[in-house]
């Protein structure tokens, strides 16, 4: 596809936090590269601690990589300054996986809050809006509540409507499905569909649920130990005979993504001398 | 040795990069203080509930520090028969150095820890994150507001400290012991200064308000986004500045009164 409509860019990036004697530690990113053409839905898989997170920092420009391109609009994020992340920032919505909702306001005071902060509406007009992002997440009537009276799948469609308030061209969720019941989660992975197809904005989703993203999403990645290990369309994916796509399809404990983590011999740790671990 | 020695180099490395980390942040604040100016509104619901809520501890602790100046200072200045000059003593000892001071500690007390615990908890909830994400930056729209209206609460918390302490002094040194009514006034109008006892007294609750409020928003903004990274914030906010407050006082009352 041609490269103008990439809205979303990573080449060869490379990230690990900086140790307190300034060399850079564990690489929690190795050589990524990514695509996310304009319009679409794309799914980033992995392990916890695989780097998925990691991304969506790099993205929102909170994090500056070691090496390597991080594209978001055309614009190179590394080097933006201020004023310039903050713009870019405008024309992105983030979906933390708790929500991140403002405790001190109210659902209504929440979603208001980017159209106060950066437009000048008048107060009737933010109403309006505000009514109309809580009625697309299906909470309108939830408005006048504070975010300590509403349950953690509601509060999460709350920071939905949030990060939709200024019609963003690029979405990033956070872990989106995680600790929701059945129905939510059913809830949300159509709300992130319909979200995505209306507004016309490139979605990101971090997620480690597969069944409910290869339903909705047009492509997937698979990241484990900091680099893509697979990657294709939901179709694709389910027919990969990938090892690790595998294994994180069955769920098995164990397999290319080890179920212990690296240790000394056990038998050894427990005092039984020269005797290997089962 | 080798252990004392690493533990000595990575306590130093850490103590400068904090004070790095704190004189960066508080640049940073004034750069940003703009919006606590511009919306008067998010400041003054700050001052609402820092200077407000204050006043209950500050009116009762007071009153009652006023009542012990006024039976210390009757004790002490009757031996020499200058009883008189009761309403001098508690004014000058007010407004020159408890107002400021108890009410500096109070205030880190009762308002301090809960600016820390308020920022650290919505750090560890991801809204200052959330905030940042939406492109409106977190020092200017919650560390700013809260800022100014500590150091604008500071010195009025202060005078009211004062007020209520001449008024406790007068409670127990004439109403009750039975010290002149009119010396006790005369002698106070007389003897203190408003330049130089009142004026340098205010200066002293701005001083100690600016360094409260900022140790104690700092300590938020930079704390570890866990339950014991908050708690911790909090009780260094209690310690951190009620020694600032006291080696402040030392410093300004040796330049302002030597």
């Amino acid at each position: 596809m041609p490269v103008d409509q990439e809205f979303v860019a990573l080449q060869s990036v490379s990230f690990g936090y900086p140790t307190l004697s300034g060399t850079v530690g564990r690489l929690i990113l190795d050589g990524v590269d990514l695509k996310l053409p304009k319009g679409s839905l794309v799914a980033l898989m992995g392990g916890s601690g695989s780097g998925k997170t990691t991304i969506l920092r790099l993205l929102g420009g909170q994090i500056r990589p070691q090496s390597g391109s991080v594209q978001v609009g055309g614009l190179e994020v590394p080097t933006l300054g201020h004023s310039e992340l903050f713009a870019l920032r405008r024309r992105m919505g983030m979906l933390f996986q708790f929500g991140a909702l403002f405790t001190d306001m109210s659902v209504f005071d929440n979603v208001a809050f980017p159209l106060r902060e950066h437009t000048r509406l008048a107060e009737a007009s933010i109403r309006d809006l505000v009514l109309l992002k809580l009625n697309a997440v299906g909470l309108r009537g939830a408005a006048a509540l504070m975010p300590s009276e509403i349950s953690g799948g509601m509060a999460r469609r709350v920071a939905l409507a949030r990060a939709i308030a200024l019609d963003p061209e690029l979405i990033m969720y956070d872990e989106p499905f995680a600790g929701l019941d059945p129905i939510s989660l059913g809830v949300t992975a159509n709300l992130i569909r319909r979200l995505n197809a209306a507004l016309g904005a490139t979605s990101i989703i971090v997620t480690h649920d597969v069944e409910e993203s290869l339903s909705i999403v047009d492509y997937v990645y698979f990241l484990a130990e900091g680099k893509i290990v697979a990657q294709g369309t939901p179709d694709e994916i389910r027919a990969s005979d990938l090892p690790y796509v595998r294994q994180f399809i069955s769920g098995a404990p164990d397999g290319p993504v080890r179920f212990h983590y690296p240790a000394p011999d056990y038998a050894r740790d427990l005092g039984l001398g020269q005797v290997t671990s089962p | 040795m080798t252990g004392i020695l690493q533990a000595l180099g990575r306590w130093i490395v850490d103590g400068v990069a904090k004070l790095g980390f704190g004189a960066r942040l508080f640049g940073q604040l004034l750069v940003h203080s703009g919006i606590a100016f511009r919306r008067l509104q998010l400041t003054i619901a700050q001052i609402h509930f820092i200077g407000n809520y204050s006043l209950v501890i500050i009116v009762i602790s007071g009153l009652f520090v006023g009542f012990v100046l006024g039976l210390q200072g009757y004790n002490t200045l009757q031996r020499y028969g200058s009883e008189q000059a009761l309403g001098l003593l508690v004014a000058l000892s007010l407004v020159r150095e408890l107002g400021p001071v108890i009410t500096a500690l109070l205030f880190a007390g009762r308002a301090g820890t809960s600016i820390t615990a308020e920022i650290g908890l919505m750090k560890a909830g991801e809204q200052l994150a959330a905030m940042d994400m939406m492109a409106v930056s977190p020092i200017a729209r919650v560390l700013a507001p809260r800022f100014w209206a500590g150091v604008v609460s500071m010195p009025m918390l202060a005078a009211m400290f004062s007020a209520v302490g001449v008024f406790g002094g007068y409670i127990v040194g004439v109403m009750l012991i039975g010290v002149d009514d009119g010396a006790f006034w005369s002698q106070m109008q007389n003897g203190v200064d408003w330049l130089e006892d009142v004026g340098n007294g205010v200066i002293k609750s701005v001083v100690f308000g600016i360094a409260v409020t900022f140790i104690a928003v700092f300590e938020g903004y930079a704390c570890q986004p866990t339950p014991e990274g908050v708690s911790h914030a909090t009780t260094r906010t209690v310690v951190s500045s009620s020694l600032t407050v006291l080696a402040l006082d030392f410093i300004l009352t040796a330049l302002m009164f030597s």
